[in-house]
């Protein structure tokens, strides 16, 4: 394959897939909200195979038709204020030295639960939401963090793919 | 892992760690409005932070101290209401029958904790 819109599509499906994957396996935290978030797998990938503009473009796209389809408006709002403010972090400590993979991850968990939670004052017109706020914060450590360690094998077996 | 991913997992934490504390201690003062109702008409709304002694038509006295209502005196015979322990949480009420006096916690205008998600 040596179209970047190919590689596109394949992850676009990768992720589809992983979100769907997800909504099989029920993983009951006893927290509301809170899911390991396989597909953001494939986004932290893509971040590290090619750049921000076309992660930011699989997070917008996996958000809109992962909502669609499992989902519904709110989910798609959810799904993207994540997405885009994890991404953003997760670019901007890319560029800083001295973060593995699973500290990215772990920024982008975190902050993917930040962004979702200001969407949630946004769309609820409250801030008593932040009762949740730490939860999400230690939630966010947890899922990064096993999400950055597949993240860091699958990159390590992924040397050869190369993505220009 | 690196040094500075211990770092930033270790601030967050943190963070986490300071906010879960600081609302176990402060959730118990959160800002609340009592309304008075006297025989069905709303007679006034207090916010629950600022102390205050309200006369309720000379029968009844309640008293706003340390986020909390209470109902210190009554000319009624029974005195349940003066009985009562002090109302600070939504939903709470102390009610004087022979008065027709009624107050309530409710938390002015913010919503429930109650949306969608998925």
């Amino acid at each position: 394959m040596k179209s970047k819109v190919a590689y596109f599509g394949v992850f676009v499906a990768l992720a589809l897939i992983f979100s769907y994957v997800e909504s099989l396996i029920p993983i009951q935290l006893g927290i509301p909200g809170v899911k390991l978030g396989l597909a953001n797998l494939v986004i932290v990938i893509v971040l590290y195979k090619t750049n921000l503009k076309m992660a930011l473009l699989l997070s917008i796209t996996k958000a809109i038709l992962s909502g669609f389809l499992f989902g519904n408006m709110f989910s798609i709002l959810y799904s993207m204020a994540g997405g885009i403010l994890s991404l953003v972090v997760m670019a901007l400590l890319r560029r800083r030295e001295g973060f593995s993979v699973i500290g990215i991850s772990i920024a982008g968990g975190v902050f993917h639960n930040v962004g979702q939670l200001l969407m949630a004052m946004v769309a609820m017109e409250t801030v008593r939401v932040m009762y949740y706020f730490p939860i999400l914060l230690i939630a966010g450590v947890l899922t990064g963090f096993l999400i950055g360690v597949i993240a860091q094998e699958a990159l390590k077996r992924l040397v050869f793919l190369q993505i220009k | 892992m690196k040094k500075n991913d211990w770092i930033l997992v270790g601030s967050v934490l943190l963070i986490a760690g300071i906010w879960f504390l600081a609302r176990m201690f402060l959730s118990d003062t959160h800002s609340g409005m009592v309304t008075v109702t006297v025989n069905g008409e709303e007679f006034g709304t207090y916010s629950l932070e600022k102390e205050q002694t309200i006369d309720i038509h000379g029968t009844n006295q309640l008293v706003i101290q340390d986020g909390c209502a209470d109902m210190v005196s009554a000319n009624c015979p029974d005195q349940i209401c003066v009985h009562q322990h002090a109302i600070s949480r939504r939903g709470e009420s102390i009610v004087c029958l022979p008065n027709k006096v009624v107050v309530t916690v409710d938390s002015g205008e913010e919503a429930d904790l109650d949306g969608v998600s998925n």
